[in-house]
Formats: structure tokens, sequence, C-alpha cells
């Protein structure tokens, strides 16, 4: 059984290659748009806590910047 | 209506969103795999070699589908100037071009037991190649003349060019004489796929789209972020 799936009448070499393909596209893609993702939060976060308390409270007022501080390490500080 | 899409409505969404998504794309994907790889039967001619269709099928799909919607948000770009769709089209494209490439590769493997050869220059797989030259055009693009004025016309003008190449593609198989066979699903015709391997393909297929929904919505802010970087530095 096990044999079979793995074999697969001897085009198992085809077909897992192509699914191990497609899913450490997959995985490289992620990693990669996580870790952009991330670096521009690190960045973010340094950014505002170089700022004064009438910048930080001018900067909150905004929605979308409400949304990035609510996901970003620096709300969490 | 176009408010809808500002940013700022936008991230709220996205978000939150992209946990959720993630966890029912692991949930399908699994699925999708088991029924593709061993409950799915063989095929009585090309036998095992047809599981290869449940990912490169999917994959030359949501390839097709990504560019021509970075194609039409592209022309609403150039018309109405709409600054919310550059970022919704920017977004699109790296999870199009890697679903490209899964697509070039995955037809390269199935090519070799059913067709004797890696590769041939036949109509379809020549036109999907050109589909991958006008994505890596697109986001090099951006790259180039990221920050500059002219950024938004450049980009959207190559999405529009590259847009003609989609229906070549989609009938490259009724207009040419190609190895490639032609579609076995249609939207307005009786498909020739039998259920036990439209469910596998199916699940794939939703799985795929909820991926690149996953890496749009990631990439969508980071973009965002990005941009709100730059306004840091302006304060």
């Amino acid at each position: 059984m096990i044999n079979d799936i793995i074999l697969m009448n001897g085009y198992g070499i085809y077909v897992w290659s192509a699914f191990a393909f497609t899913l450490i596209s997959f995985a490289v893609l992620y990693a990669v748009i996580k870790v952009q993702l991330v670096k521009e939060k690190i960045k973010f976060d340094a950014k505002y806590l170089t700022l004064t308390s009438d910048k930080k409270k001018a900067v909150g007022a905004q929605e979308t910047y409400k949304g990035i501080l609510a996901s970003n390490l620096v709300s969490k500080i | 209506m176009l408010k809808n899409f500002e940013p700022n409505k936008i991230f709220s969404i996205t978000s939150k969103a992209t946990k959720y998504v993630l966890f029912v794309f692991i949930i399908i994907i699994s699925i999708g795999l088991i029924e593709a790889l061993i409950i799915s039967p063989e095929d009585y001619i090309q036998s095992h070699s047809v599981r290869i269709m449940y990912v490169h099928v999917p994959s030359a799909w949501i390839a097709l589908g990504t560019f021509s919607i970075i194609a039409i948000l592209s022309f609403v770009i150039l018309i109405f100037k709409n600054k919310s769709f550059i970022l919704i089209a920017k977004s699109l494209a790296p999870s199009g071009l890697v679903f490209n490439i899964i697509a070039l590769v995955t037809g390269s493997i199935w090519g070799k037991p059913t067709w004797g050869t890696w590769w041939v220059w036949d109509a379809r797989t020549t036109s999907m190649l050109i589909l991958a030259l006008f994505y890596i055009i697109y986001i090099l693009a951006w790259r180039i003349y990221d920050g500059r004025e002219k950024v938004h016309r450049i980009t959207s003008l190559i999405a529009i060019l590259g847009a003609i190449n989609v229906p070549i593609i989609k009938y490259s198989v009724d207009w040419w004489t190609t190895l490639h066979q032609p579609a076995s699903i249609s939207i307005f015709s009786k498909t020739s796929i039998h259920t036990s391997m439209m469910i596998p393909l199916a699940l794939m297929t939703a799985s795929f789209a909820l991926f690149s929904i996953l890496i749009f919505l990631m990439k969508y802010n980071t973009e965002l972020v990005k941009i709100k970087n730059k306004g840091l530095d302006r304060l």
C-alpha cells in the first residue's frame, strides 16, 4: 500500500517532485513576504518610538496608523 | 463605491483576516492533498501521472486570473487615477508570478512522462512563458520606478499590454495544433472530468486561491506599512 503510494507505477518521481516543488514554492513565498512585513513593522516601531509625544498623538489619531500600532510590537511594550 | 477600497478602511480588515485565511487554507490543502495523492483514481491512459493535474491546473488558472485582475485594475487606475487600486494591483503580482512559475515547472514535469520531453515550444506553453515574463517586467518596473510619478502609468501600461496575452493563452489550444490538451472544464458546456477527479481538483483550486489571497493580504499590509513609514519621516 505504502509502496504503491510512493512509487505510483513508476510515475512517483514525477508526481512527488511536482507536489514538492509546489509546496516548497508556497513556503518560500510565504517566508519572503512575512519577513518583508516584519521588517517594515520593526522599522515603523523604531521611527514611532523616536517621535515626540505631540507627534505620537497626531499619529495615533489616524485610522491606518492606529491599525498598524495595534498590530505592532510597540503597542505591546 | 470606490471609497470602500480606501487603504484606511481595508487595513483594519486585511490585518485581522490573514490568520483566519491561513487556518482555512491549511485545512483545505490538507484534505486536498489526501484526495489528490491517495483517494483519487489513476487515469486509464496517463496512469498516476495525471495527479500532477491537481497542482498544475489550479496554478495556471490562478496565474491567469490574477493577471486579468491586475490588468482590469490597471485600466481603472489609468482612467480614474484611483490610488487604492494601485496598491491592490501591486500586491497581487508576487503570488501571480509564483503560481505562473509553478504552472510552468509542474507542466514541464508532467510533459516528460506524457510527451517524452520536458519542454516544447507550442502555443500554450510559450504563451504561459510570455505571461511569466510580463509578471517579471511588471514587478521589476515597480522596483525600478518606485517613488517616481510615472510608475503608475508604466506599470498599468505593462499590465494592459500583457492582458492581450490572456485570451491567447486561453484559446491557444483551439487556434493552433498543439501537444497540450484542450480544456476539459467549461462553464458553458459539460465537463469531461469524472467527479472522483473533479473533487480533488476543486479542493486544490480552492486552497490555491486561499493561499493567493493570504499572500495578497500580507503583501498589501507590507506596502501600506511602507507608505506609512514614509509618512512618519515627513512628520
